[in-house]
């Protein structure tokens, strides 16, 4: 068992999620409510990372944050720290790899809020603000648990583009998706096996946990 | 308190050319059939759309302007809508849905009062239950008393008997007629059942394809409508 990658892949999928969260909130509400020009292409961008091969999404991410890049140049500039072949670079990575598994839900959720209860929230005295916090939130939140959970539970999986842009790095790069590949090349296979077991269970455990929000939110719906 | 005072004017997405007054005390029932735009003047009154042209007044307080550019947001209106499909706020009680529309008042004063206003519609054993467990009825009540939370200048009222079965429906007409007589505010009330309009409104504005065709007191309305299209959406017969 390859406990820094597991340790490794843990950390990515905890930042990856708790970043993208506020990102997916503010582009899965616009969906939800906004009515805006380019509306559409806005949701084919955010499905795209869906249909993309991930080494076409990694090779494109490694272009753009390349140190010889002015992107990465001058990310490089302002922080100290390169975005390829680093933990920073492979957490960019798997945040846009991942924004269709955390917009869908929450866009789905916010649509679920019939718009009448929100103009009730208006004409109760409620601002913007307030009508977000006190009754957009808490009507949306399976779809928020979801999203999170789908985020982390994808990115322990992911493999492509994060190969793609952070090679394979013990404890810096290596998650366990990477280990299990490097444990098949190298004939290890009671440690691929051991590793994949892990990864299955965690994923079990994650999805089933989804299923049930979405069974207890279509009920509340119901009801 | 002043009159409530409409005038809405749009080509378009719904075609709009409504006018009327509404003084305190008085219900208005705008008339028409389903799509004639009425909910739409009643959205347009409580800020949660704005037209083309037009200025909705409450007494000297402008609430739009569309010449001037003046458009006060809704939750500054201090308008008390009660919705078609009551729209209350699924995860919280029915105390919930009331005290949450009293932002006006201190923390402190808001479950005291929250529960007097349930009492006053009559559902203040049902305080700690959630929407999802009352009845249609039930339903309309916590809604009333969610407008009414507000210490609303204005009462508007879209259909609100719809979803009511008709034993109940009668008992909510009167209460709901002795509710608007006690909070003494211009009230609107959107309908396309005709009796219903009769047997609450002082007055009655017909809309037909988003303009007022006729304005005038249920009786005298009734009696002479005027036109074809006006005896048509009135159900009576044209004497003219």
């Amino acid at each position: 068992m390859d406990w820094p990658a597991f340790s490794l892949s843990l950390k990515l999928a905890f930042w990856t999620a708790l970043l993208l969260l506020p990102v997916a909130l503010a582009i899965g509400r616009a969906l939800a409510f906004g009515q805006f020009r380019g509306k559409s292409l806005m949701e084919a961008l955010v499905l795209l990372p869906l249909v993309l091969p991930p080494t076409v999404l990694g090779f494109y991410l490694l272009t753009i944050l390349s140190p010889k890049s002015s992107l990465g140049g001058g990310l490089l500039a302002a922080t100290g720290t390169p975005f390829v072949f680093s933990f920073p670079g492979i957490l960019v990575a798997s945040i846009i790899a991942n924004i269709p598994f955390a917009v869908q839900p929450i866009a789905r959720a916010f649509e679920a809020i019939p718009e009448s209860v929100r103009e009730a929230a208006f004409v109760s005295g409620l601002t913007r603000s307030a009508t977000f916090q006190k009754i957009e939130l808490p009507l949306a939140w399976p779809g928020i648990v979801t999203a999170l959970a789908l985020a982390f539970a994808h990115t322990l999986g992911e493999f492509g583009v994060v190969l793609m842009m952070g090679g394979n790095i013990p404890g810096e790069t290596r998650t366990m998706a990477i280990s299990v590949y490097d444990a098949v090349q190298g004939f290890k296979f009671p440690e691929a096996a051991v590793m994949s077991g892990v990864l299955v269970v965690i994923s079990t455990v994650v999805v089933t946990l989804v299923v049930a929000l979405s069974r207890d939110a279509a009920g509340t719906r119901r009801r | 308190m002043g009159a409530l005072d409409v005038k809405l004017k749009q080509s378009g997405p719904v075609a709009l050319d409504v006018s009327f007054r509404c003084a305190p005390g008085e219900v208005v029932a705008l008339l028409g059939a389903s799509g004639s735009g009425k909910t739409t003047t009643l959205k347009a009154i409580a800020g949660l759309l704005k037209t083309k042209f037009g200025r909705v007044t409450l007494g000297d307080d402008v609430w739009f302007d569309a010449e001037t550019g003046v458009f006060m947001r809704p939750e500054l209106r201090r308008v008390g809508f009660v919705f078609q499909d009551y729209a209350l706020f699924p995860h919280l009680s029915v105390h919930g849905n009331v005290s949450l529309a009293m932002g006006h008042v201190g923390a402190a004063e808001r479950p005291e009062r929250a529960m007097t206003i349930l009492e006053r519609v009559g559902i203040g054993a049902l305080a700690g239950q959630r929407p999802s467990q009352l009845s249609g009825g039930e339903r309309q009540r916590v809604a009333i008393a969610r407008a009414l939370a507000r210490d609303p200048k204005v009462l508007l009222l879209d259909e609100p008997f719809s979803a009511i079965d008709r034993p109940a429906r009668q008992r909510l007409k009167s209460e709901v007629r002795a509710l608007a007589a006690a909070v003494a505010v211009p009230v609107v009330l959107v309908t396309h059942d005709i009796d219903e309009a009769a047997a609450m409104a002082t007055r009655m504005v017909v809309i037909d394809a988003g303009r007022t065709i006729a304005n005038g007191a249920p009786q005298d309305l009734m009696a002479n409508p005027g036109t074809a299209r006006v005896a048509e959406i009135l159900g009576v017969g044209a004497k003219d």
